[in-house]
């Protein structure tokens, strides 16, 4: 049987990493994001990455991490505001940026990662986003033409994995993960629990999507807004 | 010229819930409307990153870094809750399956252009999901201050900032009034006053063409 589990994400990263390559990332803000893995490529200095994320993390955390040692030459993200050094780079000419919005960009991961090449969505129509796309009539309303997204790798963290990859996510920290690992040429996902058996009802994503698994060793899980109400 | 607060701002745009209603609510006051839903209509909140049915924001020792609203906020889960792919949520919107989305707007025009999300020469953050959600559900409803911070008209003829959406926005509700139209063919009709607050000073501080109810 083929051998999924590495023993930590620098051998689990092994091969993968060029310089100029594009990485879909999973997460939500801070949510959900791969941080064992981002340290790895840090610690790697792969650079010139097009990185496809919701969002680029912040100053020295998640994705802000490999913007801060001007590993990113690309975001095509959707918002990008918790992040001052981004905008630094990206004032000063040495970050391209790519917008999209979220549920464009979430559709063009799940469409790349599907095999569809491009789809046509009302959403963006008569905006910036539109501009230099072809646009459709279909019964009366007007679309316009996105394109499927993938990378040469994926990257994502998962809450359950076992030794086939399946993998379960955990409550809204599943976001973009399951269209990143659908995405990626060569996906490897960190678990925050390896486990023997998953029942197969309740597998989000199937291991058919994930060629690399390891037990994450970072689950700091940083909360970006920490919002109470009183107790009652 | 009193006008209404933030929170009776929410307050009236709660009223607009109906009893089985799904809704997405933006970052912003329209937060707020969670508190002022009224006793009797059941409303499922949903947000894009991909929950739906959003509970309170937890106590100290609830607080959950898996369970975040849209606006990255802690929040909790609720017995009808159901998590799903942020592909699967924005499904939801462009399906249009999310019955109203209360947002913020800084130009809303008297055709119901929406500008929400840039200003030419500061750092542009992107779009969000505010692009999808006004292409998608199927009401959307405004909750703005009248004027800007320089005391423009935020409701105007033709809007100069970039577009969220073209011929998205089904109602207005500001500080001073509320407008709404029944389709996204006709015109905006001035429907409510906050008070003390008179139709001449809105029609002073509004640039956008409206008709006014004849209940006013």
């Amino acid at each position: 049987m083929v051998q999924k589990i590495y023993p930590d994400a620098a051998a689990a990263l092994d091969g993968l990493l060029f310089d100029g390559m594009t990485i879909v990332a999973g997460g939500f803000g801070l949510c959900g994001i791969p941080e064992t893995l981002i340290d790895a490529i840090l610690a790697a200095g792969t650079r010139d990455i097009t990185a496809i994320s919701n969002n680029a993390g912040v100053d020295d955390y998640g994705l802000g991490l490999l913007l801060r040692n001007c590993q990113i030459r690309k975001m095509i993200s959707s918002y990008v505001g918790e992040n001052k050094e981004f905008e630094r780079q990206y004032l000063a000419g040495e970050l391209e940026l790519e917008f999209c919005p979220q549920g464009t960009l979430a559709e063009r991961i799940r469409a790349g990662g599907a095999g569809i090449p491009g789809f046509y969505t009302r959403t963006g129509v008569g905006t910036l986003i539109a501009e230099g796309k072809e646009h459709k009539d279909f019964g009366g309303e007007t679309y316009l033409l996105e394109a499927g997204l993938t990378g040469d790798l994926a990257i994502v963290k998962a809450w359950k994995g076992d030794r086939f990859g399946n993998l379960v996510f955990r409550k809204s920290a599943r976001n973009f993960n399951p269209m990143a690992a659908t995405a990626g040429k060569v996906t490897v996902a960190e678990v925050e629990e390896l486990v023997d058996f998953i029942e197969p009802d309740q597998i989000h994503t199937p291991s058919i999507f994930v060629q690399r698994l390891i037990l994450a060793t970072r689950n700091e899980k940083r909360i970006e807004q920490r919002t109470l109400r009183e107790a009652a | 010229m009193t006008g209404w607060t933030r929170e009776q701002m929410a307050a009236r745009a709660a009223r607009e819930l109906r009893d089985g209603y799904f809704v997405n609510l933006g970052i912003g006051i329209p937060t707020l409307v969670a508190n002022y839903i009224p006793d009797g209509i059941d409303v499922t909140l949903q947000s894009e990153n991909g929950m739906l049915g959003l509970g309170p924001f937890p106590t100290e020792a609830t607080v959950d870094a898996d369970i975040i609203n849209a606006g990255k906020q802690t929040i909790t889960e609720l017995d009808r809750t159901a998590y799903v792919s942020s592909a699967d949520s924005f499904g939801m919107i462009r399906g249009g399956h999310i019955d109203a989305s209360i947002l913020g707007a800084m130009e809303v025009s008297e055709t119901g252009d929406l500008s929400n999300w840039m200003v030419p020469g500061k750092m542009v953050k992107g779009p969000g999901g505010a692009m999808d959600l006004v292409a998608g559900v199927r009401r959307i409803i405004v909750l703005m201050e009248h004027v800007d911070k320089a005391g423009n008209p935020k409701f105007t003829p033709e809007n100069s900032l970039p577009y969220t959406g073209r011929n998205v926005v089904d109602m207005i509700i500001t500080n001073l009034a509320v407008f709404v139209r029944p389709d996204r063919n006709s015109p905006f009709r001035l429907i409510e006053l906050a008070p003390n607050v008179t139709q001449q000073t809105v029609a002073a501080l509004t640039g956008a063409h409206y008709l006014t109810d004849a209940s006013i």
